[in-house]
């Protein structure tokens, strides 16, 4: 007998075969001409535009909007990637709701803003289908800069850098360049291979090799990096995963939220990713989100997302926690993970419910259960293999606004750095940025 | 629900709604259609003279202009007059009217610019027991190259000319619709006036090019490679239609000449300026053509419920209450001094104010740092063109600066007197007395 969302333990296959291509199908279809028109329409042009201000890579929405409604896709996409080479991804996996969107002037007069990152993917989609890269490479320069991490930061550092006519060699651990952007976002985030589709069009500028299974301390040190390279630029992420500190958290079925995407994402074929029939993700962020709905996705039963303080708190932005409602995610908040039970494998965690109070979180002593096959964890990731020489403070490299390290000659950016927030589109702005300092100091 | 009956030169109509003559009155089906939807009238599409029609293209016959969501704002159409046999044509109007004897039909006319094919014709559409005829002096393509059409409104003396030839053929009113391709509009009026016409209707379309293939350099609509220029109408024209029927309806000679109003009617709020302009009535035709028959349900239920809220029972008790007012601009009173007014409240901080008053003209609103926009009174000359590309309706408004308060543009106090342009200082072909 085939299995179901009934099927005890943890099973694939749970539901009927034409449901993973369905329920993992780009969570916004693309805009068609005619939508990009309507929707461009609404956009107002404003002056000094707050949605640019929004912008963690201050892209000029309002002249891309405009080039889209005289049919200039194109010249929009241009408009994009010149701040933002990402830009691709980002109008796929950019929390809109919560940068521009949320401050266009048409959110504020009447709760419904122009669609940007719809439009930007309806630009940068028309550009990336015909497989044409807009900009040239300046002469090489002859000076070479290493890459640590092949993520958002690292990929935008290097193309910018290559523009400029370094050559540029990526290092990543991993079999695969991208980073979260190809390992850790949800599937229905970025469809039909996007993550690698994009490296590759990036890759076209010339002048970057990228190089895998390369990873710090693992036989590579900065100080070999630094005696080979002009410049060293670290975006080696948040390797590191933060431990729940619970009883059972050993149990067989307890997992990293972050390597169940990874896998889910690198998976053939989702009808044999084995899921719970229920599911328990411990988090409030997006990776708790994104586990928790493909978990859903994948036929679990029930799936629970507790989280330790109140909805106002979630990482997760409200668009985020609605989706995951809709998709039939239960989220339970304030409740902390106290212990979790099973034998051999998880069965049940145990739970305390909670209060904040002025900024602290006491338990309220009440205690719950719910049933769990699988439990992930997404309670924050950690920085991990941070080379000697380079300061780090509050679990983060410094750097200065240039993204320079305490260290000559290495600079640091994306989610492995101070200043950030995590997002894909602050960690392209950071690498961007860190690639103007380098060139600025190579060719001073 | 007020009385939107509506009596124009002794033809009554249920309503003042009437379709122009166009290719929604071409022939029986569509007419029954039309009056079935309730359209009080029709002036049924151009006839020519006896002997075999003329032929329209078989290409595309129209080109548009249209807003993002492909709304129609402007159409262009290079169709001709009547291409079925005139003895069908008559046998339809008989039928037609007959059967619809509350509505009013007029039957569009075009022939040769002899006074025999005219009397032919007159004499022929008597006999359809149609309430008058509308004389197409108009038609911007094809026909003009025959010499008829908009070749003959082009010339008065022929407009009058014609005109004359039919008042003296036949008891029935006749109105003479005119063109807007000609750079007085009254001209032709006082032709039409001249040579008898009971009124006139206008406008015609205009000539244009609605656009052009940029892949195959042609002017659209393409036929085979080519484009000819076509007659442009739809909510595009309007404000071209309402300016010529102030003009005839202001002008001392014509003022008394009843207006047919054509030109983007396309709600009841259009109909109501034509009217209130001086147009006894509207015709309509872009609009069905865009959306079918039944907006004039539409156009019934908004004009009589703006009539009841204004205590008007009878669309005569508004029809040219506008017109006193339309004046020439040396007579506006330069006296008359407002300041525009942001309301923070309503404003969503777009900035589009902001830009167009910096960028193109007085430098008279303000930025704040925290994006606050505010009016510069000691700058601002009152042009409007904030209120205008704001997106939100009301948000900036203009405000009287009193008689006796001080302009601060000026730092003049604002005279109480009404005082123009003809009495002004520096007019140099001021006679009045003001000091020299």
């Amino acid at each position: 007998m085939p299995n179901s969302q009934m099927t005890p333990g943890i099973a694939p296959g749970r539901l009927p075969k034409d449901a993973y291509a369905k329920n993992f199908s780009d969570l916004h279809a693309p805009l068609d001409a005619h939508e990009a028109a309507v929707a461009a329409d609404r956009c107002y042009f404003c002056y000094d535009a707050p949605c640019q201000t929004a912008c963690p890579t201050s892209i000029d929405i309002p002249m891309f909007i405009r080039q889209i409604s005289t049919g200039l896709a194109e010249a929009a996409a241009t408009k994009i990637f010149e701040e933002n080479i990402l830009g691709g991804m980002c109008a796929r996996v950019c929390p809109t709701e919560t940068l521009c969107e949320e401050v266009c002037v048409r959110e504020v007069a009447e709760g419904k803003p122009v669609e940007i990152g719809r439009l930007q993917r309806y630009a940068t989609d028309a550009m990336m289908e015909k497989g044409v890269h807009p900009f040239e490479r300046a002469e090489p320069t002859g000076k070479k800069v290493a890459v640590v991490g092949a993520g958002p930061a690292g990929l935008s550092c290097a193309h910018r850098l290559a523009m400029h006519g370094h050559d540029v060699v990526i290092l990543d651990g991993r079999e695969k360049a991208g980073g979260l952007n190809e390992y850790g976002i949800a599937a229905y985030k970025s469809v039909n291979d996007f993550a690698h589709r994009e490296v590759e069009w990036l890759m076209q500028i010339g002048g970057i090799t990228m190089e895998y299974g390369k990873r710090l301390g693992d036989g590579m040190s900065l100080a070999d990096l630094t005696g080979s390279y002009d410049a060293v630029f670290l975006a080696i992420g948040l390797g590191g995963v933060n431990a729940l500190r619970a009883d059972g958290e050993d149990l067989d079925g307890v997992l990293d939220a972050v390597d169940f995407i990874a896998e889910l994402r690198q998976a053939d074929d989702l009808s044999k990713l084995p899921v719970g029939r229920n599911v328990v993700v411990i988090g409030g962020g997006m990776t708790a989100v994104d586990a928790a709905v493909q978990s859903k996705l994948l036929g679990a039963e029930h799936v629970s997302m507790v989280y330790r303080r109140g909805k106002e708190r979630m990482a997760a932005s409200e668009y985020e926690q609605e989706l995951a409602t809709a998709k039939g995610v239960t989220i339970i908040y304030n409740a902390q993970p106290v212990a979790i039970h099973g034998d051999g494998a998880v069965r049940e965690v145990e739970f305390e419910y909670t209060v904040e109070e002025d900024g602290k979180l006491r338990g309220t002593g009440e205690m719950f259960r719910i049933p769990a096959d699988q439990v992930f964890k997404a309670i924050g990731q950690t920085l991990e293999g941070v080379p000697d020489g380079v300061a780090v403070e509050r679990g983060k490299i410094v750097v200065n606004e240039h993204g320079r390290t305490s260290q000559d000659g290495v600079w640091a950016g994306g989610d492995c750095a101070s200043g950030g927030d995590d997002l894909t589109v602050t960690a392209v702005a950071e690498g961007r940025d860190a690639a103007i300092d380098i060139n600025a100091t190579l060719m001073a | 629900m007020a009385d939107l009956t509506s009596n124009f030169l002794g033809i009554k109509s249920p309503n003042p709604f009437w379709l122009a003559s166009a290719p929604p009155t071409d022939k029986e089906y569509n007419v029954r259609r039309a009056f079935e939807a309730g359209w009080g009238g029709v002036v049924w599409k151009t006839l020519g003279e006896e002997g075999p029609p003329v032929v329209n293209v078989n290409g595309p016959r129209y080109g548009a202009i249209h807003g993002a969501d492909r709304r129609l704002l402007g159409l262009n159409n290079i169709e001709l007059i009547t291409d079925r046999p005139l003895q069908q044509n008559l046998e339809e109007i008989t039928r037609v009217k007959k059967d619809y004897p509350d509505r009013a039909i007029i039957v569009s006319l075009m022939v040769p610019c002899e006074e025999q094919p005219w009397k032919d014709i007159l004499k022929a559409v008597e006999t359809t027991g149609a309430d008058g005829v509308e004389l197409n002096f108009g038609c911007p393509h094809g026909m003009a190259e025959r010499g008829m059409g908009g070749a003959v409104g082009q010339v008065p003396e022929y407009i009058e000319m014609v005109t004359r030839w039919c008042k003296e053929n036949t008891k029935m009113p006749v109105i003479v619709k005119l063109t807007p391709n000609i750079t007085d509009i009254r001209k032709p009026a006082e032709a039409a006036l001249r040579g008898g016409a009971d009124a006139v209707s206008l406008i015609n379309t205009i000539n244009s090019i609605t656009t052009v293939d940029l892949d195959a350099m042609a002017p659209e609509p393409t036929i085979d490679g080519k484009g000819t220029h076509g007659g442009y109408c739809g909510p595009a024209v309007k404000p071209i239609a309402l300016n010529m029927v102030a003009e005839i309806a202001r002008n001392p000679e014509t003022a008394n000449l009843p207006i047919s109003g054509i030109g983007g009617v396309t709600t009841w709020r259009d109909a109501a300026e034509f009217m209130a302009l001086g147009c006894g009535n509207v015709q309509v035709c872009t609009a069905v053509m865009t959306y079918g028959f039944k907006i004039v349900e539409e156009m019934i239920t908004g004009l009589s419920q703006w009539m009841d809220e204004k205590g008007y029972t009878s669309v005569d008790d508004f029809i040219g209450m506008a017109v006193p007012n339309v004046t020439d601009w040396q007579y506006l009173n330069l006296n008359f001094i407002t300041k525009a007014v942001i309301n923070q409240d309503a404003c969503i901080e777009c900035g589009r104010c902001y830009a167009a008053c910096e960028d193109t003209s007085h430098q008279a609103i303000e930025m704040s740092e925290d994006r606050k926009f505010s009016v510069k009174d000691d700058e601002c000359v009152a042009c409007n063109l904030c209120v205008n590309v704001c997106p939100v309706e009301g948000c900036i408004t203009m405000k009287q600066v009193m008689p006796g308060e001080l302009d601060e543009r000026t730092g003049q106090k604002v005279p109480a007197e009404y005082g123009n342009w003809t009495e002004h200082p520096n007019n140099p072909g001021n006679t009045c007395a003001s000091g020299k």
